[in-house]
């Protein structure tokens, strides 16, 4: 059977997640800045406070750290937060209570309590941002013990891990780029989960395999499309989730392509695209053909002015570059 | 009170006020002409704690600011052309482009940025304070910040910590009454941001942000308080955006409009100009200074128009000391 679907935005999506869920299990409530009277903008959680009462969208002063720390005491009681930190820029002001908190109370405390609890932010390049406004720093969460890290690039995908996401009893980072919020794609009818740790493979191919997630996705499958016409069959795998990563999937892939090229837009030293990489190297090394290519973004902040922000912020191009670069290798 | 500044001293508030009004409003045109990148806060109905603030300090005094930071920068001496250099991402402007308007800046007279992180600029100001009494400048610092930043933990944090310390601190709360959509009723349980002094042994003083003059009293007593004694201090001014939090807000559908209307009536820039003409001053002089600051706005715009754009190479350099690329 053809499952129905229809056309939404990403954030449309993350809302019907966010509204099937509270339906579902009243532990859940969302918590977080900038809700005005009755959720306000706040686009993420539009018209969950109509909808549910405004016990269930908490508006909270400036505070990002106690607002974290307070979704965790919760989430250790028996609540189900949902913690919306606007700009992923703003986490680092809770970073000490995600990093030191949130990611190791289970651990800490002898498995003794869960910790149902989802952090969403939305990060990235968009639109002259400048410094401050412009981050994204999964690589920095999936290095914490205790967190999972979620990273959609389709509506579906958005509405189906955020369902996960919420039902999980870890605490689940969950991260939405700028530039994904207003695109649309079909969302199928119905409950809707995805799991997590499934890599999706978004395009097959035969030469080389494009390793990505989020933002980069459109960048990738645009990219392989050039490849195309140059006579070169790129497979495109979307992660979805770092944490837990499928790795099957890629080694797989790699299995058969023999060429690995890693992206992201977040900074490529220490990046995420640097563990893919080791993962490969590890555990596919004799399926390399070539050396394993990053394209990410330059290891600089990102700029304001819209000249200077191209300059650092990685492309289809650079991919295209980087998959002829490793096709030139056997 | 201000019955004592000159009718010269308050032409000259209004000058410096009026540059920045002209700056902002000129500013969000170009912004929604697509000229100037980014999203804009402006201050515009604030200019009065920024200029009376500033008259308060002198060249070497440290400023730090906020995400709504143009008329602090501009206040504070910045220079007129390169600060549009920098709203256009242009190559001339004082941080090269990188930062646009949350960031503006102009370390050549102390103003140690816009920021876009809300309470950061505290701490820095805590930090410059501490510098200058280690150096024994004479110098002071002045953070500028909305209410909204009161409610997180750096504005407790540096106020602990710079009378714990002891340095030259003045802790400026510009009260717009929101922050975003937020009201201050239900952000804050305190009717006033400067009760907080006495939870960290530092004088507070509310003043009406509107009124440039009594700014200008207030913040010349405190300056020298904090500056004879080496201790901060926490003054509040009871403000008022016009604007919405930013250019793609309108402020309407969260403040309702009688509100709106009430503080329209007290601009800080019509306050003052009816000052003038109960002192004798007439309309033509008032209307000349108002153009002065137009000319100034439209050379700098000229200016920044013409202005070459970075070397999109030079996004990569200054990540580290030596990268200038000279
Ligand atoms: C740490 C942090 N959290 C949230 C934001 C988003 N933000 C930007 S301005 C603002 C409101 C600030 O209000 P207030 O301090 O009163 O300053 P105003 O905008 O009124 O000048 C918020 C929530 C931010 N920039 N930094
Ligand atoms: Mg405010």
């Amino acid at each position: 059977m053809i499952p129905v679907s229809r056309e939404t935005t990403f954030l449309e999506a993350t809302l019907e997640a966010v509204r099937e869920e509270m339906a579902r299990d009243d532990r859940v409530f969302a918590i977080g800045e900038d809700s005005g009277v009755r959720g306000g903008s706040f686009p993420i959680f539009k018209g969950i406070a109509q909808e549910f009462g405004d016990h269930r969208l908490i508006g909270t002063p400036i505070c990002e750290g106690a607002t974290t720390n307070t979704a965790l005491g919760a989430a250790m009681t028996g609540m189900r937060p949902i913690v919306g930190l606007h700009f992923a820029d703003f986490m680092l002001r809770a970073m000490d209570e995600i990093g030191d908190q949130v990611a190791r109370a289970r651990y800490t405390f002898g498995g003794q309590c869960d910790v149902p609890m989802v952090i969403r932010a939305y990060d990235g390049v968009v639109n002259s941002a400048a410094t401050q406004h412009s981050g994204a720093y999964e690589a920095i969460f999936a290095h914490f013990p205790g967190l999972k890290v979620v990273m959609p690039s389709t509506p579906a995908d958005a509405k189906g891990l955020l369902k996960t996401a919420i039902r999980d009893d870890n605490p689940v980072i969950f991260l939405e780029h700028k530039r994904l919020l207003r695109t649309r794609g079909p969302v199928p009818d119905g409950e809707h989960l995805t799991p997590f740790g499934q890599a999706a493979v978004r395009r097959s191919g035969a030469d080389v395999s494009i390793v990505g997630y989020g933002i980069m996705m459109a960048q990738a499958l645009a990219a392989a499309e050039r490849l195309a016409t140059d006579g070169i069959d790129a497979e495109v795998i979307d992660l979805r989730t770092l944490v837990p990563l499928d790795e099957e999937t890629v080694l797989a892939s790699v299995a058969r392509t023999g060429r690995l090229v890693v992206t992201h837009e977040s900074w490529r030293r220490s990046g995420f695209g640097a563990e893919v990489a080791a993962i490969v190297a590890e555990k596919g090394f004799a399926d390399l053909r070539a050396p394993i290519m990053r394209v990410a973004g330059e290891d600089v902040p990102v700029p304001f002015s819209p000249v200077l922000e191209q300059r650092v912020i990685p492309n289809a191009e650079g991919i295209v570059a980087a998959a002829h670069s490793a096709c030139a290798h056997g | 009170m201000s019955h004592h500044t000159s009718i010269e001293r308050m032409l000259e508030l209004l000058l410096k006020m009026a540059r920045i009004r002209t700056f902002e409003e000129t500013i969000e045109r170009l912004n929604r002409e697509g000229r100037i990148p980014g999203f804009l806060h402006t201050s515009i109905g604030q200019e009065a704690s920024a200029v009376g603030t500033c008259e308060a300090l002198t060249e070497g005094d440290y400023v730090t600011s906020t995400h709504r930071g143009h008329g602090h920068c501009l206040a504070k001496g910045a220079d007129l052309r390169a600060t549009m250099c920098e709203l256009y991402g242009k190559a001339g402007g004082q941080n090269g482009g990188r930062g646009g308007s949350m960031h503006v800046s102009d370390f050549g007279v102390n103003m140690l940025g816009a920021n876009a992180i809300v309470g950061a600029g505290l701490g820095i100001a805590v930090g410059a304070a501490l510098s200058s009494k280690f150096r024994e400048s004479g110098n002071i610092a002045v953070a500028f910040f909305g209410e909204g930043a009161s409610s997180n933990g750096a504005f407790h944090e540096n106020l602990n910590l710079a009378s714990s310390m002891g340095v030259p601190v003045l802790f400026v709360c510009e009260n717009n009454g929101y922050a975003h959509e937020a009201p201050v009723q239900k952000m804050l349980n305190v009717p006033n941001v400067a009760d907080f002094h006495t939870g960290y042994g530092i004088p507070g003083e509310i003043v009406d942000g509107n009124d440039v003059l009594a700014v200008l009293d207030v913040m010349t007593e405190v300056t020298d308080v904090v500056r004879s004694t080496g201790r901060p201090a926490l003054v509040e001014a009871k403000t008022y955006r016009h604007r919405g939090h930013h250019g793609g807000d309108s402020g309407r559908h969260y403040r309702p409009a009688e509100e709106i209307e009430a503080w329209l009536a007290k601009d800080p820039i019509l306050r003052l100009s009816r000052r003038l003409a109960e002192a004798g001053v007439d309309q033509g002089t008032i209307d000349g200074v108002l153009a002065d600051a137009q000319a100034e706005i439209d050379d700098a715009v000229e200016f920044a128009e013409a202005a070459p754009l970075p070397d999109p190479e030079s996004a990569l350099l200054e990540v580290y000391a030596g990268d200038s690329g000279e």
